[in-house]
This record gives structure tokens, C-alpha cells and sequence, in this order.
């Protein structure tokens, strides 16, 4: 089939006062083509998307769109042309219908034309599979039919290329399905769609073609049918790297239950319960994976165990003691421990102004006797943590927020392990992490694991948990829907857990 | 057209920034001539003035830091409570009450008593009410969440007007014929000279001394910092916010509560309902035109009394209203805040749009 380019970007470059975003960057995308924008965090993948949708102008180079040079100046413009962007964070109006969310910003007549409308919206989804109920309101829809409607809203608006930004971080293995399933057919109709990912997996499985970014510029590239796995790591990290999650069994009988939750109830202030009856025994020796889709009560798992939030009915035993009732602090001194990576990364857990001494001491100064704080032995624990987890920085005196993300979340996590833990609550572990410093995360934990640390690990990559932890515990909205062995069930069928379908018979792993 | 585009910087080096900051004073000083002139008055007469009248004469520089003291401690105080983001802006009203504190005990402790003892116990006192005066909005923001910054401005005018009715009433002094006035302290309610100035300007030394100490080496102050930057992390770290908070406040108010008792004891000898003078009201300003730094809060405190006694000495040398000396201090303070935009942003120009071969 004769294909016609759509996009052609050519020698790009864009910098951010020092930091050079994009360098000397070539993509080209026909139509009827997925192309896969492949890179590890800080590659500079949504920078050059964010330039070919209008948000960025480029320093340098060109965008050609059918062969035209274009020069995009706002969003607008490059919307105009027939270029939709969905991000990962939906743009939607909770309190309004579809319909109502897919006309807010077109230029209307003063009455609505709902039934012009409804029959466009109903055309565009037979064309594309798209299942969506035009009156349904956005707060009744779950992640999947959000991202429909933010799909049905740029192809109403006449985008013909479409830019996905990791369009499946918050779906379920069925609704990513679904959504290849309505990127094959945009494919069909002559669109081009590019895809930004991290995932491996889904890049062999959706694209047709690879771009792969590295450090800001483009590394080549490939056919998807002409490589394999490994070639692509390789061209992302510009070295061969092993990535073997490794899990050791430890015997039974030296798992012996550490933290036992009892039917802990959590409303929210609204009232309503984010976490539901949960019980669960976190053992020694152990990895417990927490498996759900964004916000299904993870949070506050993770917080009233750590004595953030006080559960509104049930018990938390940890060794022999209710936690509930006991301040954070208290908690903190039991040996447990916990790092919570929020999505802005600074949000909880580190002071973003201040230096990586003054945050190592953040749970320890209490500790130290008299009314000075000390900072040599945390300087020296700094320093330590900064030359085991290979953190980059000028110096340990350098100002938290100035580090890049993965920097930042090792100084957390290295806080945390050093105080050698009981009980080690990670949320979010390896978020914004590029693949080599993800699995350094993975060692770090498997190391605490055979130290006797029971580990309660919420990811989001079913891939992860499935090869790092000994059980994973599935929450659907506040409810555990099923504890499984990994080695037991397939991705689909936890898949069916996060959705809410209880399992019937519990596979308990011993 | 020329399309600007406003872009956020990395962080400066240390020395830009300082230029930065220093140029900003030179133009507000150039800005504040150009008004000036605009008004047919000459900015260089002017400027030389406000120089010369407030440290021209010996008189005049000791005018100048019993101008400065007040300024600089409510300073401090103020900073401790803005480093933790709660914004007290009831330093004037905690000013008035340490005042009103220390009056009573200097009134009815009785002539006899040792001057160490008397000036000692109306501290306390005034530390105490100034602290107490705060510790009013504190423990509503930490059990509630009200809003600071409502609350302690309103709390300034109940204070005035307390003290306004304790002034007209009850502490009216009998021998004063009706003239409603507080009675003078007696000399053992005084503050001592020392090389001629009021002891305070001592206090104010060791207090700047005290606060940088307090917060950037001791565990509350380090709370107190943790707490302004993110309560989330405050609280994943197990530390205890209503208490920090409260512990701020009682600080903050309590340094305040003591300008209220050196004003009453060494420059009014005496109350009046306006003794916090709007210093509390500059001392914010000061505070933040220091970053909350204690040395800096000094230094600028120092160039603020001046602008306020030279413009007390234009007013009557040159016939000039004293608010022309307003003036310079509101542009400083325009062009010291507005070059933070230029420290964080840069500005630059958006490339030209080429044609579209449509």
C-alpha cells in the first residue's frame, strides 16, 4: 500500500535554559501508520510531541506535515491542522455528559444542535469502534471510557494524527485491549497515530514502527517486525543490560506474619468508603504486591498503616500491637517505614528546597538528644546513600529539587532502607524511572526482603509484580478483590480481579 | 508584532541574583527621582536629605536606630511565623498588647521594686500577652484551618481599641486633670542607656543572633522550615503540625509582645493606644524584603528607619511631606518584589512565524 508521510520532523532541537531537551531529532510518521516514541525518563519523547502539538516551538529544524513546513505558534493552531494530543491526565468536565465535554470550547451557535451532534458522535464511533454513550455523564465513567471520549473528542475535532502520552499507565490489561483494539482501527481509516511509551510489551505489540530517544536525541529508527525486545533496551540505554528480576523463595516457615490487617474500613470526606473491609497478613521474608488501578484505595492502605489516617472500623496488629490510635510517629519508631511517591514526586516525603542531608535527617532528628540538631552522622549517612544507590549530584549539599526525578526518588527510598525497616511500605517505587535505575529499585527490595523486611510493594506495571513479588493483593475501589501467587494466575485474570470481579476460590501462596 | 514569551529559569548562580536584587533597589531609586521630578521637586536636594537628616548629625543617627530596634525585632518575630508560610500579619496588634502587659506591671508593681526585677517581669509579661495575642490564630489554624491572615489583622484593631478604652477609662491617670492619659512609668520601669541608646538596640543583636540560631540549627526550627515548605512531608515525617504551628506562634507574637514592652518602657515611658506606631505593619515588609534572613532583616531594618526619619526631617527642614519618603519605600518595595518574577522567569522573544506555503 502506498503510504503518504504525514509527519516529518527534522532536525529538531529545543532547550530549556541549560538543558538541551531535544537534539538534532528526525521522526517521520505515514498515515496509516502507529509509531511508537520509545525512551527512557528525561529521553525527551514528551517534549517533541509537545512541539508537534503547539504547546513548544522548536529552537531548530523543521515540522513538515503532507509535505508542507508548518510552524505551529499555539495548540490551537496545531489543531487546526489536524493534530490531537491526549495527555494522561483527561481534560474533562466531571459534572458533564459526553456530549456536553466534546462540545465545550467549539464554536457554537447560541442554541446547542444536540441532534447534529448526536449523529456525528455516532457516526465517528461506528467508524472507529468507539463504544461511548453520548449521554453519560463523565463522572459515571470509568478510566477506559474517559479515554474514549478524550479520543471521540480530537477526532471530532478533525484530528487525523493523533498523539497518545503512555495512554495505557491507568488501564486495565482488558481496557488496553480495547484501546488497540480502536488504535487498529483509526490504523485502517488512514490515521497516524504516534504512541508514547515506556512499555515494551505494548510497542511489540501495537506499533508498527519505533523512534527511539535517547538522552534528547533520536537513536534510529525500526521496523518492530525486524526487532526484538532486547535490541530496543539496548538502543534505549545505549548498553546491553541484564534485567532479571531474580525471586528467592524463603521457607514457609520463617514467614511468619508480621502486620495483619483486620478488616480495616476507611471512609473518605465525602463518606464514602475508600477502603472496604480489608484484611490481609503481611509476612516476613515477603514482597506483597498491591495490584489496581489508580486510585483504589492504595493511598489509604498505605496511609493508615503508616498512621496518617486513623481507619474508621477495624484493626491493624503488628506484632502483637493495634496500631490504630498511634501517632505516626510512634509507628515510625516501631520500624516501619514508608515511601510514598507521590506523582509530583515532592509532594510527600522530601523537602524540595532544602538540601540531601537535610532530608536524610527528616525521620531520624527526632531521635537525637538535646534542642541542636545534629547533622554530622546524617551527612556522613548522606554521603553513603548518595555513593550505594549512585545518586547524581553535584553534592550532597545541593537542594533536592534540583535533582531529576529518579535522583529524587532514590534519595527517598535510600532514607528509608537505611533505617533498616520492619515493615517497608513503597508506593510507586520506580515511577519516572528509567529501566536501569527501576531495577536497581527491584534489587534494593529483594535485598530487604532477605533481611526478613516484610515489603509492601503498590506498583503499576502488572509485569513487575507478577516477577517481583511472592503475593499480590488486588484492590477494586477499596475492596481486596483477591490475594493470588503470581506464579498461579495469568495477567488477564488479575486483570478481572482489578476490574472487580471477586475470584471465586483464593490461590493462597505459601 | 513582536510576541513575547515568558519562560521559567533554572536556578540562578548566587552572584546574578545578588545583581539582580541590587539593580532592582537602584531603579526603584532612579523610579522614586523620576516621581519626584514629576511633582517639581529636585530628587538629588531630596535624596541627600533624607541621607543627611537621618545620619547627617549624632542626634540624628540615634533617632534613626530607635527607629531601627523596634523594626528590627518585630522583623525577626515575623520571619519565624513566615518560614512556617502562616502569615502573621497581627504583629501590630501583638506590639500593642506586650505594651499594654508590660504597663500593668509597671504600674502596679509598686516604685520599691529593683530595676532588674521590674524590667524583667514586664518582659515576661509582654512576651507572654504578645505571644498569647498570637497563640489566638495559631490554635484556630491548626484545630480548624482558619485563615491566618484575616484573623490576625483583625486581632490588631481589637488590641488598638483595648488599649484605646484602657487609655480613655479604667488606666486613665487621676493627676492627668482629665487628659486622657496612662500615668509615666517610674524610673525603675525604665530602660537603661547603654553608650547613650536605650538598651534595646542590644536586645535586637542578640535576638538577630538568637533567631538564625533557632532556625537553622535547632529541631523546632527545622520543623518550623519543614512545615512552610510541605505540611504533607511534615506529617509522612511523624512530626506533630498543630504543635509546630502553635510553637511558631508563641515565638512570633511573644518577640512582637517585646517591642511592645521597649516602646512603652524606654521611648513613651508610658502607653498610648498607638504605640506599635505601624511598625508591625513595616516589619513585614522589611521581613520579607530580607527573605526572612535574619541578618539581612538587620540591614534592611536599619535602611528603613532611615527613609523613616529622613523623611521626618525633609518634612520639616524642606517644608516636603514626610510621604514623599513613602513613596521611595513603596517603590523599593515594587521593584525588590517585582525583580523575584525576573529571577524566576526569563523573558524572551517568540520566534517569527514563517509563512505557510498553503
Amino acid at each position: 500500500m502506498e503510504k503518504t508521510t504525514a509527519i516529518e520532523m527534522m532536525g529538531i532541537s529545543k532547550s530549556f535554559g541549560p538543558i538541551q531537551a531535544n537534539k538534532d531529532v528526525y521522526l517521520d510518521v505515514s498515515q496509516g501508520e502507529v509509531h511508537a516514541i520509545l525512551g527512557e525518563n528525561g529521553a525527551g519523547k514528551s517534549t517533541l510531541m509537545n512541539m508537534l502539538s503547539g504547546i513548544y516551538t522548536p529552537d531548530s529544524g523543521m515540522i513538515r506535515l503532507y509535505g508542507e513546513p508548518v510552524r505551529f505558534s499555539s495548540p490551537k493552531d496545531a489543531i487546526r491542522r489536524g493534530i490531537g494530543m491526549i495527555y494522561q491526565h483527561f481534560n474533562l468536565v466531571d459534572v458533564m455528559t459526553a456530549t456536553e465535554n466534546i462540545l465545550i470550547g467549539q464554536p457554537v451557535g447560541f442554541m446547542l444542535r444536540t441532534k447534529s451532534l448526536s449523529h456525528k458522535i455516532r457516526e465517528l464511533s461506528d467508524r472507529y469502534g468507539l463504544d461511548i454513550d453520548p449521554d453519560k455523564c463523565v463522572c459515571d465513567m470509568s478510566v477506559g471510557e474517559k479515554q474514549t471520549l478524550e479520543i471521540l473528542k480530537v477526532l471530532y475535532r478533525g484530528a487525523r494524527i493523533l498523539i497518545m502520552d503512555e495512554p495505557t499507565a491507568v488501564l486495565t490489561p482488558q481496557e488496553i485491549k480495547k484501546l488497540f483494539r480502536i488504535i487498529r482501527n483509526m490504523k485502517q481509516q488512514g490515521c497516524a497515530v504516534v504512541i508514547i511509551t515506556h512499555k515494551l510489551n505494548e510497542v511489540m505489540e501495537i506499533s508498527d514502527r519505533v523512534t527511539v530517544l535517547r538522552k534528547g536525541s533520536s537513536i534510529g529508527t525500526v521496523n518492530t517486525m525486524d526487532v526484538d525486545i532486547p535490541n530496543l533496551i539496548e538502543m534505549m540505554v545505549g548498553k546491553k543490560v541484564d534485567l532479571q528480576i531474580t525471586k528467592k523463595s524463603i521457607d514457609a516457615d520463617r514467614r511468619q506474619v508480621l502486620l495483619e490487617m483486620d478488616e480495616v474500613t476507611v471512609l473518605d470526606s465525602e463518606g464514602k468508603k475508600a477502603l472496604s473491609e480489608v484484611s490481609f497478613e503481611l509476612r516476613k521474608y515477603e514482597i506483597l504486591g498491591v495490584a489496581g488501578v489508580a486510585n483504589s484505595g492504595q493511598k489509604e492502605l498505605c496511609e493508615s498503616i503508616a498512621g496518617l489516617i486513623r481507619p474508621d472500623k477495624g484493626r491493624i496488629f503488628f506484632e502483637g500491637d493495634n496500631l490504630v490510635g498511634k501517632t505516626p510517629r510512634d509507628i515510625i519508631q516501631l520500624g516501619i517505614r514508608m515511601g510514598f511517591i507521590p506523582e509530583d514526586r515532592l509532594g510527600m516525603g522530601l523537602v524540595g528546597s532544602m538540601d540531601i542531608v537535610s532530608n536524610i535527617i527528616l525521620k531520624d532528628y527526632q531521635n537525637q538528644p538535646g534542642l541542636l540538631i545534629q547533622k554530622e552522622e546524617c551527612t556522613e549517612k548522606a554521603k553513603k546513600i548518595v555513593r550505594e544507590l549512585d545518586i547524581q549530584t553535584p553534592s550532597i549539599y545541593t537542594s533536592v529539587q534540583q535533582l531529576s526525578g529518579g535522583n529524587i526518588q532514590k534519595v527517598l527510598l535510600g532514607r528509608e532502607i537505611d533505617s533498616s525497616p520492619k515493615v517497608l511500605i513503597t508506593a510507586y517505587a520506580v515511577r519516572g524511572l528509567d529501566i536501569g535505575a527501576s531495577y536497581k529499585i527491584y534489587d534494593m527490595l529483594n535485598e530487604q526482603k532477605e533481611k526478613g523486611v516484610g515489603v509492601l510493594f503498590v506498583g503499576e506495571d502488572l509485569d513487575v509484580l507478577m516477577d517481583l513479588c511472592d503475593r499480590i493483593l488486588v484492590l477494586c475501589h477499596g475492596e481486596v478483590t483477591g490475594i493470588v501467587d503470581p506464579s498461579g494466575v495469568t495477567k488477564e485474570e488479575i486483570g478481572l480481579l482489578m476490574t472487580g470481579r471477586r475470584k471465586e476460590v483464593e490461590v493462597n501462596a505459601q | 508584532m513582536i510576541a513575547l514569551r515568558v519562560t521559567k529559569r533554572d536556578v540562578m548562580p548566587r552572584k546574578k541574583e545578588y545583581a539582580v536584587r541590587v539593580l532592582a533597589v537602584v531603579l526603584s531609586i532612579v523610579f522614586a527621582g523620576v516621581i519626584m521630578l514629576f511633582f517639581g521637586l529636585d530628587p538629588f536636594e531630596i535624596f541627600k536629605s533624607l541621607v543627611v537628616g537621618s545620619v547627617g548629625t549624632q542626634m540624628r543617627i540615634k533617632q534613626t536606630l530607635i527607629k531601627a530596634i523596634p523594626l528590627c525585632i518585630a522583623s525577626l518575630g515575623i520571619s519565624v511565623a513566615f518560614r512556617m508560610k502562616f502569615w502573621n500579619i497581627g504583629a501590630e496588634g501583638q506590639i500593642t498588647l506586650g505594651a499594654a502587659a508590660a504597663t500593668f506591671v509597671a504600674l502596679n508593681l509598686g516604685q520599691t521594686t529593683p530595676k532588674p526585677v521590674m524590667l524583667l517581669v514586664m518582659a515576661m509579661a509582654a512576651i507572654v500577652a504578645g505571644g498569647l495575642w498570637a497563640f489566638i490564630p495559631a490554635i484556630f489554624k491548626a484545630k480548624l484551618g482558619t485563615n491566618e491572615t484575616i484573623f490576625t489583622l483583625m486581632l490588631n484593631y481589637i488590641a488598638i481599641k483595648f488599649v484605646m478604652y484602657l487609655q480613655y477609662g479604667p488606666w486613665i491617670d487621676p493627676a492627668a486633670q482629665g487628659f486622657p492619659k496612662i500615668a509615666m512609668f517610674s524610673e525603675n520601669a525604665i530602660l537603661p542607656n547603654v553608650f547613650g541608646l536605650h538598651i534595646g538596640w542590644i536586645i535586637a543583636l542578640v535576638l538577630v543572633i538568637v533567631v538564625h540560631v533557632f532556625i537553622s540549627k535547632t529541631k523546632k526550627g527545622y520543623e518550623i522550615s519543614v512545615v512552610g515548605q510541605s505540611v504533607e512531608t511534615a506529617r509522612y515525617a511523624g512530626m506533630n503540625i498543630s504543635n509546630i504551628i502553635i510553637t511558631a506562634m508563641l515565638l512570633s507574637g511573644g518577640m512582637c509582645g517585646l517591642v511592645g514592652m521597649i516602646q512603652a518602657s524606654a521611648i513613651e515611658k508610658s502607653l498610648v493606644y498607638s504605640i506599635a506606631n505601624n511598625y508591625g505593619f513595616t516589619a513585614i515588609i522589611t521581613a520579607w524584603l530580607a527573605r526572612l534572613n535574619s541578618a539581612a532583616i538587620l540591614l534592611v531594618c536599619i535602611v528603613f528607619a532611615m527613609l523613616i526619619q529622613g523623611g521626618a526631617y525633609i518634612q520639616i527642614a524642606m517644608n516636603v511631606p514626610s510621604s514623599v519618603s513613602s513613596i521611595v519605600q513603596g517603590t523599593i518595595l515594587f521593584f525588590v518584589l517585582g525583580s523575584e518574577f525576573f529571577l524566576q522567569y526569563k523573558i524572551g522573544r517568540v520566534p517569527q512565524l514563517q509563512k505557510e506555503v498553503a
